[in-house]
């Protein structure tokens, strides 16, 4: 068990011929995925890293019974393609191209949500079922298979923070890099209810960082839905207030966003809150231990 | 990016967003000229720069004669504005804007904003212009009105009428403010705004609305499709690191501290300056190097991080994922030829080929470089480091 991906997830990739794309499309087909062909429109009929090339998604689903798709087409083109996907029937699309505008993406988001399709990211490093299934730019080496559940809104921390997990003689389910963009996917709620009903999945490793109200959110939901442990690490305590010109983005949710905030709600609901990103690994196994 | 209320209030024209006729002025010759080209016999004299509570902080004045007008160009030109937002240091004024005096009836609150939570804009009125939102927020939530625009749909005009209700206009005046908020949205969406504020949206005694002020800030990542918003930068505004920085794809916040940082990826970076913190230093700096750490991305984040004095020893701490740390760790030494390097360089490279990055910084045998651990021993030897410590 793990959520959302595993061994037998048919993935297809977006912008599969460009430099990024190329690169770790062939590093998820090292890990083992399942990448059974590729979208670049213009290219389709050919091959590429030994597997099809189609022009649009649609004929790639159709010929391929993919499921879901890996993103990683330019900024500007990025709502187009996610929406493209929605339309051809993709269940999940795992968006790694970091700068798509923010207007493009409440497109995006809505039409995906219209249509059924989960998203993940954008600007995000993706998502993997340790040893099954990799649909992202991490370093797969470092997750090895275990029972805790990690999401996280930055990159680098989710490889932090998987390393210490392993080092302490765990392993991770499933790990999913949410994103830090204001318009994002799958979020922390989506993610520990999936993480709470997975048999695998023993603790969850959580990673916030300041601004938005997501993290004060999945408090409220982790109070009266989430029964295994948690542990948590918001980023940024030190970092100075941001040069915003006006607070309007934060009076919405009522909330500042800062990190401090969000620890104590999360404290406040039973979650294991550290200070620093260096004591996650002690912390999932001072909790596990008990 | 942000812009000018001088340049805000451009866009707002093209949009039929009514406001007071103004020019822009460089100097106390020209904000004379300014006044005269506006006639009447009252004018504003406002500081243009990034930050609000210009008016607090003396940099907006009322002019009743030319004369005045020429002294208090003369007086806002070149001073150092202190405002709520602008810190301690202030901020210099560069121009300033005469603006047509308005006679004021009544002053309200407009503002467009994301909602995250609702994944779509979402308009914010209030009756309490000119105060600031947070605080009528915080008092008196009820005064606030909050309108969230499906993008799908757009403005309608039954959300004009929420917000006309929902302030109390007057009958006469729901068509004209209507039209007011519709306009401003529609700026909203075409310029791809990330925030628009008008505080006070103000009532004339002949009844017009009026934007008495102008904030737009707008999404970096949207910038490409908006060369004539990119053309509004205004360099004088922006700090000179912190650009540098940015042209080489890195990016730099300075702080007070003097433990310079270098890390990869924005999370881990803060999580860096969290950990130095809680060990009782002080970071810096915030410096991402982005996901490819090089010999030349390094070498301009040391030169970068080196211009602030106050740093008394670097920490380099990279989780090396698909970029190898072997291949870091030749980027490192490179860049210490590069650059001169003076101060303790506390290094921690984690991930992909760790063991034969520590063996490579061991074996350069450079005598500033000392190597760490974790992030835990990294942070700790850092701090000591800046704190005189021999290690």
């Amino acid at each position: 068990m793990s959520i959302l991906i595993n061994k037998d997830t048919k993935v297809i990739v977006q912008g599969f011929t460009g430099k990024e794309g190329s690169f770790h499309a062939e590093q998820c087909l090292a890990y083992g995925t399942k990448i059974v062909g590729g979208v670049t429109p213009g290219k389709g009929g050919t091959t590429h890293l030994e597997k099809p090339v189609f022009d649009t998604v649609s004929s790639a689903v159709k010929a391929t019974g993919a499921t879901v798709s890996m993103v990683f087409v330019p900024p500007a083109f990025v709502a187009d393609a996610v929406m493209e996907a929605a339309d051809a029937g993709i269940e999940l699309s795992v968006i790694i191209t970091e700068g798509a505008p923010i207007r493009d993406m409440q497109l995006a988001k809505a039409y995906a949500t219209k249509k059924g399709m989960k998203t993940i990211g954008p600007n995000c490093p993706g998502i993997i079922t340790a040893g099954e299934c990799k649909i992202g730019i991490m370093p797969g080496a470092i997750f090895k298979k275990g029972n805790i559940g990690l999401i996280s809104k930055s990159g680098t921390l989710t490889y932090e923070s998987a390393n210490q997990v392993c080092q302490e003689g765990f392993g991770i389910s499933t790990a999913v890099g949410i994103g830090g963009d204001p318009i994002i996917g799958l979020s922390y709620i989506d993610l520990l209810a999936l993480f709470e009903a997975d048999a695998e999945t023993e603790a969850i490793v959580m990673i916030g960082e300041i601004g938005g109200d997501l993290e004060i959110q999945a408090a409220s939901y982790i109070k009266t839905h989430i029964t295994k442990p948690i542990i948590a690490f918001i980023a940024g305590q030190s970092a100075p207030e941001g040069k915003r010109m006006g607070h309007a983005g934060a009076i919405i949710s009522g909330s500042a966003g800062t990190a401090t905030e969000k620890m104590a709600a999360l404290a406040a609901v039973g979650v294991h809150v550290v200070q620093t990103p260096a004591q996650i690994g002690t912390k999932v196994a001072e909790v596990l231990k008990k | 990016m942000n812009i000018h209320e001088y340049q805000a209030k451009e866009i707002f024209k093209k949009y039929n967003v009514p406001t007071p006729n103004g020019y822009i002025a460089f100097s106390e010759e020209e904000a004379v000229q300014n006044a005269q080209k506006l006639g009447g016999n009252i004018w504003v004299v406002k500081a243009q720069i990034h930050a609000g509570g210009r008016g607090l902080g003396g940099g907006v004045k009322l002019a009743r004669s030319l004369a005045e007008v020429r002294t208090l160009a003369s007086e806002i030109l070149g001073m150092t504005l202190v405002t709520h937002q602008t810190g301690s240091a202030g901020k210099l004024v560069h121009k300033v804007y005469i603006e047509e005096g308005v006679d004021i009836a009544d002053e309200l609150y407009l503002g467009i904003a994301l909602d995250r939570a609702k994944e779509m804009p979402v308009i914010i009125a209030s009756r309490e212009g000119g105060m600031e939102i947070e605080k009528v927020a915080h008092t008196s939530p009820d005064k606030i009105i909050k309108i969230a625009i499906d993008p799908f749909i757009g403005f309608q005009p039954y959300h004009g009428r929420e917000l006309a209700f929902g302030l109390g206009l007057a009958k006469e005046e729901m068509s004209s403010f209507i039209q007011f908020a519709s306009n401003l949205y529609k700026a909203y969406i075409e310029k791809d705004a990330e925030l628009i504020e008008i505080n006070p949206l103000v009532k004339t005694k002949s009844g017009n609305f009026v934007a008495l002020d102008g904030k737009i800030g707008f999404d970096d990542n949207a910038l490409f499709r908006h060369p004539e918003i990119e053309a509004m930068r205004d360099l004088t505004e922006e700090n000179l690191a912190e650009r540098e920085a940015s042209q080489h794809g890195l990016s730099y916040v300075k702080l007070d501290g003097n433990v310079g940082c270098m890390v990869n990826g924005a999370g881990l970076a803060m999580g860096t300056m969290d950990t130095i913190n809680h060990l009782g230093g002080t970071p810096a700096n915030f410096l991402d190097v982005g996901g490819s750490a090089n010999a030349q991305t390094v070498a301009t984040g040391f030169k970068i991080i080196l211009k602030d004095h106050n740093v008394k020893s670097i920490f380099v701490n990279i989780f090396g994922g698909i970029v190898r740390c072997d291949r870091i760790a030749n980027g490192i030494l490179e860049a210490t030829k590069l650059v001169n390097v003076d101060v303790p360089v506390i290094v921690r490279l984690d991930g992909t080929n760790a063991v034969e990055a520590a063996e490579i910084l061991k074996n350069a045998n450079i005598k500033n470089i000392i190597i760490a651990t974790d992030l835990n021993d990294g942070a700790k030897k850092a701090v000591a480091a800046a704190n005189g410590d021999i290690l």
